[in-house]
């Protein structure tokens, strides 16, 4: 939308006969309709409406004079699903209008390789890259982190105790955005700052459950220039340019290096001077993770990506957007979609497969094929097998696929839940799901009392309890990057570069060398000690905390299986922690744990796959793969299906498949989603490799310094498997003590 | 209300003085009368969403039958009491591969079948074995597929699909179970892809006029939920 104000604006001074349109989602159907038949000069639009227009009888005429595309933050796409999408979408216009030129903008990357690969077709096994241009970069940033040398908070992520410098810096600031990295941070930020905002300086608030007209009345007033400071999530983070923003304040870790350059430049946008940026860490670790990217951003290094291969998934809503289209040659769409950079190395036999899925889902029993979508025609081409179905691909096309939402609706006092209400905003079906009537939590700047949950959404009245219980409904989405985490493990290794940190950081580094052990750099080390009645190990690889998630899934089933009574497991950014009745210390004698054994690569075999079966994060995995592949429909036309039904019945379908077709197509796409995705996978076998026989164990009779702020954060994942089972107990204790009590 | 549990995870309880054990996989077994009861088995529901072109597996099934035999071959009946929507549709029967038409055949030598009718199947295949009846009444317990808004003690249904759920530690676990107050039994629904309805949903809950149990299944044994905890 700022791409299309920019370009209007000396389109109309210079009186061009230049027509200059958008394309969304939002985009009423008329005007739809006439773009098709009458194209703008300049189209500015998506990867999803690309594919939709694609998928259009009238493509063909549509694109045949095409001139320029132009890929405006490739950086940002490229290496998802979305980059996946345009890719196939690119690859379709070079058929339809094999003259057209491509241009390519990107912020800095580490890499551009990947990049100027995926703007050019590729030939045979790939390797054609794309000119490169490299603007000049603008003046260094200045980057300040805020820290105290009283007070260093051990854990948590809402760094209250630094909000008077926030506050400060927001009132030197003309117009200042405050960065934070979950939604639930963002509303507690927001409190904090009101609470100690003296001078009642108009500081607003903007994340992406907010509803829609809330959101565009904050950016509304911030291009008017009518506010001096923003709380805002990643939702700010892209595209989005005002002139007057003058200072960025990112409150919690960076996470990586690329991303806070992103940020900083949202202050600032003329080339010439300086950005300026405060860095707010909220723990001692965020303290070594902000100084870390400092040091990076200044020596201009970035995180490096891993890159994925384009989704099964992706392709199979592309191959039923191509039948859409019109009848299409299999070989020749294969030659096709070999072009797309992500799909360079796509096989032949998994073209096939996926074909086979569009057509009559791919089973081995193949009992479906008299009702196969795609039909063969008479010179061997691929039809749709019946209209109804390009209709069922357009609701069902794109490849974002938001959790479950539940409409936030505002009512009044004392009526009864489900009566009125306004709308405030969406939150996540499986949040909602566990409140209790009269539970409170913070929404949309406001402490809101849950009255219940109904069809048409949940329902909920102000709180006069100013306290309320604060869930975190979102954790962080972006793990530290594998780049920032190697610095901060250097810096954390190098008492000689400690001198910067503030005092209890060093103090704490220091007592941590005196009682247990500062790894060196490319080691792994492993802590055991006792605590209460339990056996704690601690480990720290600094590889995100879905990779230690997995990790620690991983480990506690070992454990399990040596007998060693795991009880439960709590992970964040740079740490793990399992806990047990028995004692997990290593000894050469036999009997403890081997600890080379224990973080032995091998468990990304066996012990994964038995792992991933029963695993809620790779059942989400599926159904997203699922609805992308077009297997489950999002919505049916005329029948609204809710989140709940579909993630039911992906679950089942899930099931039943793993059981009886293991190796089916859809399961591969998930298996390899989750190398990258949730899982993390594919990190963390890189980190067991890279620590194979540099594990440093140290047995220690009590907790180390560098242990607290894993043991002080809570944490939701029990003994790998057994948690649901586990929850069904405990509720089910209550009836016992119910029925064991006298009154 | 009184529950026992027996060492292989099933939960034994009593309807309308009855003994009925619940077995985790979803069934339930009456030991005096050696009959094992399931509910709402809904055979070919995946190749009936085939026919609208939405191609889920084609196992569903075989997985239901597999698990049958399962309990079948634990519990050793005499007889099995299917409650009604066995068959997910009309021409359900006919859409059956030969080998799960054969599975099916090889269950109905096992034990003399009785399939009750309900709404999804009021005319189950010609060549089914057993007999086909609306209710049946075995003691104090009397089965069909609906349960009758009116209160009839010893009822035994299916229909509802019921689902519970219970939430601790910020996590919510969804299962099938079973909903009885000590007169009245619901089953949950047996098909590999039946989804569930919630007891708090008034369908269920009005059936009951004082406090019940969702009797909820886990991985291996039977949870005894009381219903102000579970939703």
């Amino acid at each position: 939308m700022d791409v299309a104000r920019n370009l209007d604006h000396p389109v109309e001074e210079m009186n061009l006969p230049v027509t200059v349109e958008t394309r969304t989602g939002d985009t009423s159907a008329a005007r739809r309709q006439r773009q098709r038949y009458s194209p703008p000069d300049i189209l500015l639009t998506t990867p999803e409406q690309l594919s939709l227009l694609l998928a259009h009888p009238r493509s063909t005429q549509m694109f045949e004079n095409l001139r320029t595309v132009v890929l405006d933050e490739l950086h940002a796409l490229y290496n998802s699903k979305r980059g996946d999408l345009l890719a196939l979408g690119l690859a379709r216009l070079q058929t339809l209008a094999p003259q057209h030129r491509r241009v390519g903008l990107s912020a800095t990357v580490k890499d551009p390789e990947p990049l100027q690969r995926f703007l050019v077709p590729q030939p045979m096994r790939g390797g054609a890259l794309s000119q490169l241009v490299i603007a000049k970069g603008g003046a260094k940033p200045q980057i300040e982190i805020s820290a105290s040398d009283s007070y260093v908070p051990w854990a948590g992520h809402l760094a209250r105790h630094a909000m008077a410098d926030v506050m400060a810096a927001i009132h030197t600031a003309r117009t200042a955005l405050v960065f934070v990295n979950t939604r639930s941070q963002a509303e507690r930020t927001f409190q904090e700052l009101w609470t100690i905002n003296d001078a009642n300086l108009p500081i607003a608030l903007h994340h992406g459950s907010l509803a829609q007209e809330q959101r565009r009345k904050v950016e509304a007033a911030m291009a008017k220039g009518s506010l001096r400071a923003v709380v805002c999530t990643s939702t700010l983070d892209l595209g989005i340019d005002w002139g007057a923003v003058d200072k960025v304040i990112c409150i919690g870790a960076p996470k990586g290096a690329a991303r806070l350059v992103q940020r900083i430049g949202r202050a600032n946008h003329r080339l010439d001077e300086p950005s300026a940026a405060l860095l707010v860490p909220a723990n001692r670790f965020e303290v070594l993770e902000c100084n870390a990217a400092r040091d990076a951003v200044l020596a201009g290094e970035l995180d490096g990506e891993r890159l994925k291969t384009g989704g099964l998934d992706v392709l199979a809503q592309h191959i039923l957007g191509t039948a859409c289209a019109g009848p299409f040659s299999a070989a020749a769409l294969f030659e096709e979609v070999r072009t797309a950079s992500p799909y360079a190395h796509l096989t032949p036999a998994d073209f096939d497969a996926v074909v086979d899925f569009v057509a009559t889902g791919g089973y081995a029993l193949r009992s479906y094929d008299r009702y196969a979508r795609l039909r063969k025609t008479e010179d061997g081409r691929l039809r749709l097998a019946h209209p109804r179905l390009a209709q069922e691909y357009r609701l069902n096309a794109g490849v974002i696929v938001e959790d479950p939402m539940v409409e936030i609706r505002l009512q009044s006092r004392g009526k009864p839940a489900g009566a009125g209400g306004r709308k405030l905003g969406e939150l996540e079906e499986y949040f909602v799901e566990q409140l209790s009537v009269g539970d409170t939590f913070v929404f949309s700047g406001e402490v809101l009392r849950f009255e219940g949950l109904r069809e048409t959404g949940a329902f909920v009245t102000r709180s006069r309890d100013p306290q309320a219980e604060i869930p975190s409904y979102n954790g962080g989405k972006f793990p530290l990057s594998t780049f920032l985490a190697q610095r901060v493990r250097e810096m954390v290794s190098r008492p000689e570069s400690w001198h910067v940190l503030p005092e209890p950081v060093q103090e704490w580094l220091k007592i941590q060398e005196w009682r247990s052990v500062i790894p060196k750099p490319g080691q792994l080390l492993v802590e055991t000690f006792p605590r209460g009645n339990r056996h704690y190990l601690v480990c720290y690889p600094f590889e995100g905390r879905l990779a230690h998630q997995t990790l620690g899934m991983l480990l506690t089933r070992r454990l399990e299986r040596g007998r060693f009574h795991p009880l439960g497991f709590i992970a964040n950014e740079y740490a793990l922690a399992v806990w047990a009745a028995r004692d997990l210390s290593s000894s050469k004698d036999g009997g403890g744990v081997d600890m080379d054994a224990l973080f032995d690569e091998d468990m990304l075999g066996d012990d994964l796959d038995s792992w991933l079966a029963d695993s809620n994060l790779y059942k989400r995995t599926f159904r997203n793969c699922a609805i992308i592949a077009g297997l489950i429909q999002r919505r049916f036309p005329g029948k609204e299906k809710t989140g709940r039904q579909v993630t039911f019945s992906s679950d089942l379908i899930y099931d039943v498949l793993r059981q009886h077709e293991p190796d089916h197509v859809l399961l591969r796409a998930t298996y390899q989603d989750a190398g990258t995705g949730l899982l993390d996978i594919a990190r963390l076998g890189d980190m067991l490799a890279r620590v194979k026989k540099r594990i440093v164990t140290r047995r220690l009779d009590r907790v180390s310094p560098l242990a607290v702020p894993a043991l002080l954060e809570i944490s939701r994942e029990m003994v790998a498997g057994e948690a649901d089972e586990a929850i069904l107990r405990e509720n089910e204790d209550a009836l016992i003590r119910d029925a064991m009590r006298v009154d | 209300m009184r529950c026992v549990w027996i060492e292989t995870g099933d939960l034994l309880i009593t309807v309308n003085g009855e003994t009925l054990l619940l077995d985790a996989c979803g069934a339930a077994f009456s030991p005096a009368h050696s009959t094992l009861i399931f509910a709402d088995l809904h055979f070919e529901k995946g190749s009936s969403y085939a026919r609208g072109r939405q191609f889920l597996p084609p196992y569903d099934t075989t997985n239901t039958l597999l698990r049958m035999a399962r309990a079948i071959a634990r519990h050793n009946p005499s007889r099995v009491i299917a409650l009604g929507d066995s068959f997910h549709d009309r021409d359900a029967g006919e859409r059956l591969g030969p080998q799960t038409r054969q599975l099916l055949e090889s269950l109905c030598r096992a034990a003399h079948f009785t399939w009750i009718t309900g709404n999804h199947d009021p005319h189950p295949p010609i060549w089914l074995e057993g007999e086909v009846a609306e209710t049946v009444r075995l003691g104090g317990l009397i089965f069909r597929h609906e349960p009758l808004a009116a209160f009839e003690p010893g009822e035994v249904a299916g229909h509802l699909h019921p689902c519970a759920s219970v939430a601790k530690w910020g996590r919510n676990v969804r299962r099938r179970c079973f909903a009885s107050d000590g007169l009245r039994l619901i089953l949950p629904s047996f098909g590999a892809y039946t989804g569930g309805l919630d007891i708090g949903d008034p369908a269920i809950a009005t059936l009951f006029a004082g406090p019940f149990h969702a009797y909820m299944l886990g991985n291996r044994r039977v949870y005894a939920i009381p219903r102000r905890v579970a939703v």
